[in-house]
């Protein structure tokens, strides 16, 4: 089967993020890169797949500045076959990134889309149920599984998303409000991951050294015939509300007293 | 007139309070536009949901039938978008829990709409204010298309005040949608406690619990709170997922919210952060968690929350 994941270049979570003083954007200067990391558990969950159906083909996908090349290496690194960059420097709405995805997709044909549930830049939450749609397609949003990461099952590096005997369908377990839900998706799909799916590997440097000569083919929105205009666009980035430390208490008493005839919540 | 239709979430013919702050946003937008408010609710047990919105002076569409009996995006979404063409609705407002996530999308691709998602704020006729980078920016997003879609995070919307005269509950003919997805099982966590974005207190344990959340519980019980923990609990399988507290996990804002044994992650900080009152209880003094934290106790949660529970106890 051939499995199509998708990797953003995002702003690394360790790194402080800061608000530049015309709020246009944050400040971006000195700011780590990295995949949006519900990116790599889908690239995980992908070579999981491959793995207990070969042939099988990961190939994974992003689009962004040319810088994101980097992120696509890190998924090939990770094991991935071969890489698509859809280069464009501006800020591209989840809708925008939706259009451009579906114009990769109707050429590549893939049985299977990974994405993670959100990219931690913008946390959107949306791009792949537009693609979804736009696809016409079902979708398994949320991936989770019903095993703990620390379970022998997720030891064995067993997927998660289960295909059906006949290979054209996946169960999927999704996780919901109040508990674990389990849907069957027709394949082709798509399958946006949750962050308890997997504990996605580290790229051994083996890995990291081949990963140098695999294929990234490159492209714009222009040549897929997609306009990448934003439908939503960002006028304003400020800091959120500060919340000021209050005081520190001795014991637990002064603590409950406090609750109760200060802030008035017990 | 422009319409703002609100899709409501329900389940077994109980609304969703999440419902209720999609409302208050809708109103807010209506304060704006000069707009009508109409709701819609699918599923099995929408006709008696829709009741409930009802109350709230709306009128109000039902969906039900087979076709529509769980939750799936395809045929959810397909209803939804029905339901907002007959009513010229160009403005559709979702609650951003996981049944608003899964299918708003889907509505704002058939009807050519753009997406404000997860919104704190309405800001403006078609300007919204939303949380980026795990919260550590607040943006305001213009949405430039004709038709707009909406999902708002619960928590910053207090329920409206249910009005003098009841609106209409009239069944919506919509055709039934040939899904590829079906339904297989629900897994429901269940728990005496409230659930966890609807407390009035929630009770959180992180690291510094080792596992242990008896402490934890013992508190929430004698403040009928609800529990939830920091991502290092649950990504150890020490507790359920979905009592994860995060920017990935539940959002909350209750009135007291006490994290024990919880440093204080900036991923953590995004899910409890609009909270009316922090008490952080962490054996090290240096945690990040006593910067947003109101009453702050350097103790052993072992030792401070019994002694917590006994002293609430005696209040009571």
């Amino acid at each position: 089967m051939k499995i199509l994941v998708t990797i953003k270049r995002v702003e690394d979570y360790e790194s402080k993020i800061k608000v530049k003083p015309d709020n246009s954007w944050i400040v971006t200067d000195g700011v780590n890169y990295r995949a949006n990391p519900f990116d790599e558990i889908a690239v995980e969950e992908a070579l999981r797949l491959r793995d207990s159906n070969m042939p099988s083909e990961v190939v994974v996908v992003s689009v962004g500045p040319a810088a994101a090349a980097a992120e696509i290496r890190s998924g090939l690194a990770m094991g991935a076959d071969r890489g698509i960059l859809v280069k464009h420097d501006a800020f591209v709405d989840s809708d925008g990134v939706a259009r451009v995805l579906k114009a990769v997709i109707d050429t590549e044909k893939p049985d299977l889309v990974l994405m993670g549930k959100q990219a931690v830049d913008v946390d959107d939450n949306v791009a792949g149920q537009l693609l979804a749609e736009y696809l016409g397609w079902g979708q398994a949003t949320f991936a989770s599984k019903k095993e703990s990461l620390e379970s022998p099952e997720e030891k064995a590096k067993k997927p998660g998303v289960q295909l059906t005997v006949d290979k054209k369908s996946a169960q999927v377990a999704r996780e919901v409000d109040g508990g674990l839900e389990v849907l069957e998706v027709q394949l082709p799909a798509i399958v946006t991951v949750d962050l308890r799916l997997n504990v996605p590997r580290y790229a051994s440097l083996p890995n990291i050294m081949k990963a140098k000569k695999k294929p990234i083919a490159e492209m714009t929105p222009q040549q897929l015939g997609v306009d990448v205009a934003p439908k939503v666009k960002v006028v304003k980035v400020e800091p959120p509300p500060q919340r000021t430390a209050g005081v520190k208490v001795p014991d637990v008493q002064t603590l409950v007293q406090k609750l109760h005839s200060e802030a008035k919540v017990i | 007139m422009a319409t703002i239709l609100v899709v409501g979430e329900q389940a077994n013919g109980h609304l969703k309070k999440a419902t209720l702050s999609a409302l208050t946003a809708a109103q807010q937008v209506a304060q704006n536009t000069g707009g009508n408010i109409a709701g819609v609710v699918i599923g099995a047990g929408a006709g008696q949901a829709a009741q409930e919105l009802a109350a709230y002076g709306i009128p109000v569409h039902v969906v039900e039938g087979a076709a529509f009996e769980h939750a799936l995006a395809e045929t959810h979404s397909a209803a939804a978008t029905e339901v907002a063409k007959k009513a010229g609705a160009d403005e559709v407002v979702i609650a951003a829990t996981a049944y608003g996530k899964d299918i708003a999308p889907r509505i704002a691709a058939k009807l050519g709409a753009g997406l404000a998602s997860d919104v704190l704020a309405i800001a403006g006729s078609n300007q919204f204010k939303r949380a980026m980078w795990a919260g550590n920016a607040i943006a305001t997003v213009e949405v430039t298309t004709p038709v707009k879609v909406v999902t708002v995070r619960a928590t910053e919307f207090a329920a409206p005040q249910k009005a003098q005269g009841k609106g209409s509950v009239t069944p919506a003919q919509v055709a039934a949608p040939q899904p590829k997805t079906k339904f297989v099982e629900f897994n429901e966590v269940k728990s005496a406690r409230p659930e966890l974005t609807e407390a009035r207190v929630v009770v959180s344990g992180g690291r510094g619990t080792k596992g242990d959340f008896k402490p934890i519980e013992q508190l929430a019980d004698v403040l009928n709170a609800a529990v939830g923990a920091s991502r290092a609990v649950v990504d150890a399988g020490w507790q359920p997922n979905d009592l994860q507290v995060g920017q990935t996990g539940k959002v909350v804002a209750p009135q007291l919210y006490v994290a024990a044994g919880i440093s204080g992650a900036i991923q953590h900080l995004a899910g409890m952060k609009g909270s009316k009152t922090i008490v952080a209880i962490n054996k090290d003094a240096e945690a990040p968690i006593f910067q947003v934290a109101d009453y702050g106790l350097v103790a052993d949660l072992f030792k401070a929350l019994p002694e917590m529970a006994e002293a609430v106890k005696k209040l009571q």
